[in-house]
């Protein structure tokens, strides 16, 4: 698969050309690939790649530059009596905290996502949020995770909302953009898919369906939404965008399923840490622990494990 | 009693578990419309109990478990791996509360226990006399296993002060010990007893503020599988106590091995087992007590599920 394509798009799409969803449809796939029994060595392959396709995350207002460090390290080196393991793909932070993770993970490969944008409300003036990403980008982001205005995209001021995300794409320069569309925000599916074609069309390289601040978080029908409509902007467009479910998914079990339905949506070429995240924090340990339960054949305990 | 138990592929097809409250003798009055039909029991589902809940095995496997003189009385839920895992999680989730509520409190809540099986006592004796025990003899253990409860409830705001103690040092320091719950504690209920005996496992190690995963007796499950619904009905928070019925060889090591297990409890007398316990324990370091003849009500019982915490206090200058 190539990339092609500079965007060349100045106009939101209107809800009245994107597809309508099938809700009931979208639930029952949804159970249908939920129900898939991964086992034995398939397992172990994808619960490797469900590490190396974390972000792992810290976004609380308690957060410290030695917190920071403790997650920057932990990434690094997940647990120390597994052989080959991958190194989570990113951590995920504030743009405050972006220069102490540059420090912390030095020249490990492991990429630095910062939360931008007035996150994670959204509620800013565009200038305020442009600045916020200059300045993450500046400290050495390697990729910025943007929020969408959801009061205005509710309003039905799709343009602004597009506008505001092409110029968000703009100021990360060769920083990776990432659009947070908060799903939990929006309400129906129909909502969804019209966000997610809004943000490809405005040049994201990802979209990511939320904060994790908002409940419900992430949840596999609203996956399978974006992901469809990544395949449909793909066949338009000839432009891969990555998937980044974020929030509430804590359980390796879970995770895998998010995998099937990647695999059966969009297929091998999204199935790497380029095309694929999962935000999470507690996700890493649970696979962690699964690994070594594969390994041992004992059921594991969180208390040998690192706090992360 | 071995041979009471056969495992079954498909449901068997259960007989009236015949109870004080509802004696055979009363089946006519028991007919409704139409005045032709007799009317059909409804036989209790006995599922585990996991997290508050009433689960049945996710493994879909049954054993069938019959009477005295070897009717089929319940298909019993034959518990996997999966189960137990399952039941851990539960336990773990509800250490924190339980380890960090009230000794009133716990006390309070065994008494509530205590109450509750009071109130149940006919169904219990019901159960007992079905499995063979005559009518005064599972009298006797409803009311040694109520008697039970109410000893460790007296005893959940005193074992502190029986077990603790100011340590005499050659240093200036105060130095003292105290006692904390061990953690999550997987026990395998005695084969005998199966309701005095159940008790008499969970009690100690509840009342000391620790969560528990039993497996009831292989041979006699009913009372203990029927004792959940005593717990539920308690105040006692869901994954403090969870229930489990199956073969032993099946779990025993798993009860043994699992990590996020801090002490094991053994109740019988089969060496094999007991190596298989000692040795699958030794991975965490686990707690292991092996108990040949169900435990008397003892303070100690509470002893044995508990760590000693030492503190050194430095004083003067």
């Amino acid at each position: 698969m190539t990339q092609t394509a500079p965007r060349t798009e100045t106009i939101a799409p209107a809800p009245d050309h994107v597809v309508s969803v099938d809700q009931v449809g979208i639930e029952e796939r949804v159970a249908r690939l939920g129900s898939r029994s991964i086992k034995k060595s398939s397992k172990v392959q994808a619960l490797k790649l469900i590490l190396s396709q974390i972000d792992l995350t810290t976004l609380e207002g308690q957060d410290t530059p030695g917190k920071v460090r403790q997650l920057c390290h932990k990434a690094m080196s997940l647990h120390d009596t597994l052989p080959d393991i991958p190194h989570v793909a990113a951590v995920c932070v504030y743009p405050m905290m972006v220069a102490e993770a540059k420090k912390a993970l030095g020249d490990s490969g492991i990429h630095i996502a910062s939360v931008a944008t007035a996150f994670p409300s959204g509620m800013a003036t565009t200038q305020a949020k442009l600045d916020e990403i200059k300045l993450a980008v500046a400290e050495g982001a390697d990729e910025i995770d943007m929020v969408i205005s959801r009061g205005k995209f509710l309003q039905g001021e799709y343009q602004a909302v597009f506008d505001e995300i092409v110029l968000c794409k703009e100021a990360c320069g060769d920083a990776h953009l990432k659009v947070i569309l908060e799903t939990g925000e929006l309400g129906t599916l129909d909502r969804v898919r019209h966000a997610s074609d809004l943000a490809m069309h405005a040049g994201a390289d990802f979209i990511k369906t939320s904060t994790g601040k908002i409940q419900p978080a992430a949840t596999l029908p609203v996956t399978l939404v974006m992901l469809q409509a990544i395949r449909d902007y793909y066949y338009e467009t000839g432009r891969m965008v990555g998937m980044k479910p974020a929030g509430g998914i804590s359980k390796a079990k879970l995770a895998i399923q998010y995998l099937v339905t990647l695999r059966e949506t969009l297929g091998e070429a999204w199935m790497t840490p380029e095309w694929f995240r999962f935000g999470a924090s507690s996700l890493a340990n649970d696979v962690l622990m699964q690994l070594q339960k594969q390994q041992t054949g004992v059921y594991q305990s969180g208390d040998y494990f690192s706090k992360d | 009693m071995d041979k009471n138990i056969k495992t079954e592929e498909r449901f068997a097809q259960p007989a009236n578990v015949e109870t004080a409250s509802a004696p055979k003798t009363a089946k006519s009055k028991l007919r409704t419309s139409p005045a032709s039909a007799p009317r059909l029991g409804v036989e209790k589902t006995y599922k585990l109990y996991i997290n508050g809940k009433f689960p049945r095995t996710e493994s879909g496997r049954y054993f069938a478990v019959t009477d005295a003189k070897g009717r089929i009385v319940a298909n019993m839920c034959r518990a996997s791996r999966k189960d137990f895992r399952e039941a851990v999680v539960a336990a773990r989730a509800a250490f924190s509360g339980w380890s960090s509520a009230s000794a009133y409190l716990r006390g309070q809540i065994l008494y509530r226990v205590a109450e509750m099986l009071e109130g149940r006592s006919e169904q219990f004796v019901g159960e007992l006399t079905t499995m063979g025990l005559s009518k005064r003899a599972a009298a006797q253990e409803v009311t040694a296993a109520i008697d039970c409860i109410v000893y460790y409830a007296g005893w959940t705001d005193k074992y502190q002060q029986i077990f603790s103690s100011v340590n005499p040092v050659a240093s200036s320091h105060f130095n003292f010990s105290i006692l904390e719950p061990t953690g999550v504690v997987s026990t395998i209920a005695p084969q005998e007893k199966c309701l005095l005996g159940f008790v008499s496992e969970i009690a100690p190690i509840i009342a000391g503020g620790n969560t528990a995963v039993a497996l009831a007796s292989e041979e006699n499950p009913l009372c203990a599988v029927s004792f959940a619904e005593v717990l539920h009905s308690s105040d006692v928070p869901p994954g403090v106590v969870n229930i489990l019925s199956g073969f032993r060889d099946e779990l025993t090591e798993q009860f043994a091995s699992h990590m996020d297990v801090n002490a094991v409890i053994y109740n019988g007398e089969d060496m094999n087992a007991i190596k298989l316990v000692q040795e699958q324990a030794a991975n965490n370091i686990k707690r292991v007590i092996i108990r040949k003849k169900p435990a008397a009500p003892d303070p100690y019982q509470i002893m044995d599920v508990q760590e000693t915490k030492t503190t050194w206090h430095p004083i003067g200058g």
